[in-house]
């Protein structure tokens, strides 16, 4: 591969003026932290840690960089298209952008954001010191930072994937996709996955076998709930894109014919396969966001969540049903009548439990007391706008209708109104709520109900056109239209609200400039008056969680504890044992992206020396003796005590 | 926050109008098959139109009337546990909408499946449609004659688009007519379509596919079988025979304008089994299209 090939991306100047900023940016920060001397504290507190808070703020600010990447690529595709036959992006670059704007978001974006919310809250929503395995915590973040690493290197060295987002076959085959574009999107899903498979397994064992004394499950909280469940999805789910993505990188480096047209491949089965997977995928994303929504509800309603058991119950049916229904993302493949009724019955059959959930949220409000606090906007917009994408969901679900809506602005306009009312405005509030945990301070309320408002106006006004553009068949993924079509109009008026949707987000991220110069320290543990654990401890979370594990008797335990003026973390304080810090799952997950890195230019040697080190890793690992440290019991006395007396 | 939510959906709803002038295409049928989705879909915006009112009337009374604002400082929200007959009411009455969606669906996906009702004494006319990098073939079996990039059919009278692709998954789409479906390599796909009268229509592929992808469209013309009958005549008099050398090079060509033969490549090019009976066959047969042809075809890119 020649210089000129390997930086043609370079060629166009916007793209070149993304890549100086990436490479600018990086430049700042390493610089900066060398200057300030601050390599060894963050190398320290950050790179070696294996405390699932710090993990957790990694994944959300990683998700939030991820979401300004992929928010750019969205704001291009829509200035292209404001104006008919527009030459602001030819077709190959709209294309790169459009297919790394669908990876960023859902794999780089929501699914970080909502692994960063349950890292932080799981184990202090249900009274742990950490969850199962922090080691393997931290393998999983770093697998995943090294596959986001290599996806946005693809921007700059060899070519971004251009296939779309779902790399459907033969045309991300390297006949019709001849960069290594589609080479970064096996490798990096992989590395990624990989990191989302551990996460599973580990917070799957998290909330089983580490729940506070007396905590059952049907007393766990409707978060936690959630989460136990979208990590049952995620473990059943992604071995079947692991097994996708490997045959995907045979049939693009080594010459297999899985899905090629030839020699009895069958291009029909990636889409499966992604689709087995992709389907689930999108409730992996949406459960969690549900889980924050159920508990925002009942906090600043200021009542018990309605109808708890019918909540766990349809949060239950919508996983099963999930595997379901993976073929209605192609009943254009002519699979006959009675294939297409089957997938559409069991697609609409989900409106139901997700119906559930929607009414019980409403009559959660019944006879409350409700605060409009900034997280609780996010949940309340999330109902009116998130139920025009599930009414949209179950016009697309009938098969005949949806050889009419099938690769259009009305698809595309249908899943930005379930996934961005759903698993965005879930994520934005649950990071407004639990931010004053995090950090012990609060984000300003009058800033980040604007950028509420911001948002909330603005992505009607970008995405509601969409419908109407579909309708006039209008199919996606084109990079321009005639004028003649008569789809200016519209166009232009989504790219205004993209617009505002930039400001939005541009004030979210100023809001955190703004409350950490601004906003009192010191803020109480229990900022919101809440109802569940998290709220029992400190604010900021000292390292262990809590001095003294709480016991629960009942659902809202604290709730009820500070109803009836008891103390539910009072008790003997003994000495606590917790995990040691250590560099290996960031240095053996730097080898696995620097094998990845030469694998996607078929540089094998380097590659396989890169995999060398990983094992290396792992052989060090099964030898190596740590049995963790004990924090004394004045240790954690003096830590109690400043953290009290501050108050 | 209802006021500023209601004056929001009020504005979009105004927009809708306007756009809705002159109908969007898809309710704008001109043949029996497009004209059953165009019912469907109208129906079933009205089933969710109410589904969204009785959630907004809902959502509009809670928010007005228990706001904190609203209530003295030392209220006391109640505790509930929730009530199984209005959990059983929400769970049920969804169930008998899904139901009657359902029923809806499984019909109209068979009508719009099936030759249109109402031309069942005619023979269908059969034409093949295929892709290949950005652009259509259309071949006429019956009458001798291909095209390329525009399809002339006549009036009243059945059709049956057989599709396939020389590449990536494409998905042919004549929204005014039928509702779509995917074109692959190596399966054989059918659309059953009529046109009801004399007109144009837009036709497209709606399925990315590269570079090329959106400027793939062509031009569906339905006419009087007169007229289609001298067309046809007037085709096979004028135009030459498709060879295979001229048609190895039209599969390698990028974007071409309209073009017509006196001939098909079906003669020396047959097109892929019907789906579903082509599980043990391998795959689609491309011939005596090398790999080697293949790869040459597409180092354009």
């Amino acid at each position: 591969m020649s210089m000129e090939e390997l930086f043609h991306p370079m060629q166009e100047p916007m793209i070149l003026a993304a890549a100086i900023s990436i490479v600018v940016g990086a430049v700042v920060i390493v610089a900066g932290l060398t200057f300030f001397k601050k390599w060894g504290y963050f190398y320290k507190n950050w790179l070696s840690t294996v405390d699932h808070k710090k993990i957790g703020i990694m994944y959300i600010a990683v998700a939030l960089l991820m979401l300004f990447r992929g928010g750019i690529d969205a704001l291009l595709m829509r200035a292209q298209t404001a104006v008919p036959d527009n030459g602001l992006l030819d077709a190959q670059h709209y294309n790169e952008i459009f297919t790394t704007h669908g990876l960023l978001m859902i794999l780089f974006m929501a699914m970080p954001f909502v692994i960063g919310l349950m890292n932080i809250v799981i184990p202090l929503q249900i009274g742990a010191r950490d969850v199962a395995f922090p080691r393997l915590n931290a393998v999983s973040f770093w697998l995943f930072a090294a596959g986001a690493g290599l996806l946005n290197l693809s921007f700059i060295i060899g070519g971004s994937p251009d296939a779309g987002w779902t790399a459907y076959f033969p045309l991300a085959s390297t006949e019709f996709s001849p960069t290594v574009g589609n080479n970064y999107y096996s490798l990096a899903l992989q590395l990624s996955g990989i990191g989302t498979l551990m996460t599973g397994v580990n917070f799957i064992t998290t909330i089983i076998k580490m729940r506070a004394p007396g905590m059952k499950l049907m007393k766990m909280p409707m978060f936690t709930w959630s989460i136990l469940i979208t990590n049952v999805i995620i473990v059943f789910a992604f071995p079947v894109l692991t097994v996708a993505l490997a045959l995907m990188m045979f049939d693009r480096q080594f010459g297999t014919k899985f899905f090629a047209m030839q020699d009895g491949g069958m291009d029909m089965l990636w889409a499966n396969l992604f689709w087995v997977w992709g389907h689930p995928e999108v409730y992996i994303v949406i459960l969690p966001a549900f889980g924050i929504f159920s508990e925002i509800i009942a906090t600043f309603a200021r009542k018990n969540l309605y109808g708890y058991k019918s909540m766990v119950m349809s949060m239950v049916v919508i996983s099963l049903l999930s595997f379901l229904v993976w073929a209605h993302h192609f009943y254009t493949m002519g699979h006959g009548v009675m294939v297409n009724s089957v997938f559409s019955i069991t697609t609409m059959a989900i409106a139901v439990p997700t119906g559930v959930k929607i009414f019980n949220w409403l009559l959660t409000m019944r006879n409350g007391k409700i605060q409009f606090t900034t997280p609780m906007l996010y949940a309340l917009g999330f109902i009116p706008i998130f139920t025009i994408g599930g009414v949209t969901g179950v016009m697309l679900a009938m098969a005949s209708a949806d050889y009419q809506y099938h690769n259009t602005m009305f698809l595309v306009a249908h899943f930005h109104y379930v996934l961005i009312p759903g698993t965005v405005f879930g994520v934005l509030a649950g990071y407004h709520y639990w931010w004053p945990k995090m950090f012990g301070f609060r984000l300003n309320e009058k800033l980040g109900k604007t950028a509420f408002w911001f948002i909330a106006i603005s992505f009607n006004v970008t995405f509601f056109p969409l419908f109407i553009l579909g309708l006039d068949g209008y199919a996606r993924r084109m990079y321009t239209y005639s004028e003649s079509t008569g789809y200016g109009p519209l166009n232009m008026l989504s790219f205004v609200g993209a617009l505002g949707l930039a400001v939005g987000f541009a004030l979210i991220v100023y809001n955190i400039y703004y409350s950490w110069k601004h906003m009192p320290r010191n803020e109480k543990a229990d900022v919101w008056d809440g109802r569940t654990l998290e709220w029992a401890t400190h604010s900021p979370v000292p390292e262990y969680n809590f001095a003294v594990v709480p016991t629960v008797t009942r659902l809202d335990e604290f709730w009820f504890a500070k109803k009836e003026g008891r103390d539910i973390t009072a008790g003997t304080i003994e000495k606590i044992h917790m995990p040691n810090n250590t560099g290996t799952p960031f240095w053996m997950s730097g080898f696995f992206f620097l094998a990845a890195f030469f694998a996607v230019f078929n540089l094998w040697i380097p590659a396989i020396i890169s995999m060398l080190g990983v094992f290396g890793f792992m052989i060090h690992r099964s030898f190596e003796k740590d049995h963790g440290r004990y924090i004394s019991v004045e240790e954690v006395m003096a830590t109690e005590k400043s953290l009290r007396g501050d108050k | 926050m209802k006021k500023k939510l209601s004056l929001m959906f009020v504005t979009l709803g105004a927009l809708a109008l306007l756009a809705g002038c002159e109908p969007l295409t898809v309710f704008n049928p001109k043949g029996p098959n497009a004209e059953t989705l165009s019912n469907t879909i109208i129906l079933s915006i009205i089933t969710m139109a109410f589904i969204l009112l009785v959630v907004y009337v809902l959502l509009a009374f809670m928010l007005t009337k228990y706001r904190a604002s609203k209530a003295s400082a030392d209220y006391e929200p109640p505790h509930e546990e929730g009530s199984h007959l209005l959990e059983i009411t929400w769970t049920v009455i969804p169930i008998i909408i899904v139901a009657f969606l359902a029923v809806v669906t499984v019909r109209t996906t068979s009508t719009v499946e099936a030759q249109p009702a109402g031309y069942d004494d005619k023979e269908p006319l059969v034409i093949y449609a295929s892709s290949s990098n950005w652009k259509w073939h259309f071949s006429y079996p019956e009458e001798g004659v291909e095209t390329v990039n525009y399809v002339n059919i006549p009036v009243d009278r059945p059709i049956e688009f057989k599709l396939y692709s020389f590449g990536p998954i494409t998905s042919f789409w004549i929204p005014q007519l039928a509702g779509q479906k995917y074109a692959m390599s190596d399966m054989l796909t059918t659309i059953h379509l009529a046109a009801d009268e004399v007109g144009s229509f837009m036709g497209r592929n709606s399925n990315f596919n590269g570079r090329g992808f959106a400027e793939m469209e062509f031009e569906a013309q339905s006419m009087t079988q007169k007229d289609f009958d001298e067309w046809v005549a007037d085709v096979k008099a004028k135009e030459a025979p498709l060879t295979e050398e001229k048609f190895d090079e039209l599969l390698k060509a990028e974007h071409v304008g309209r073009q017509s033969f006196s001939s098909t490549h079906l003669e020396f090019r047959p097109a892929p089994m019907e789906h579903g009976k082509n599980m043990d066959m391998g795959g689609m047969d491309h011939g005596d299209m090398s790999e080697e042809d293949m790869n040459n075809e597409h180092s354009g890119h």
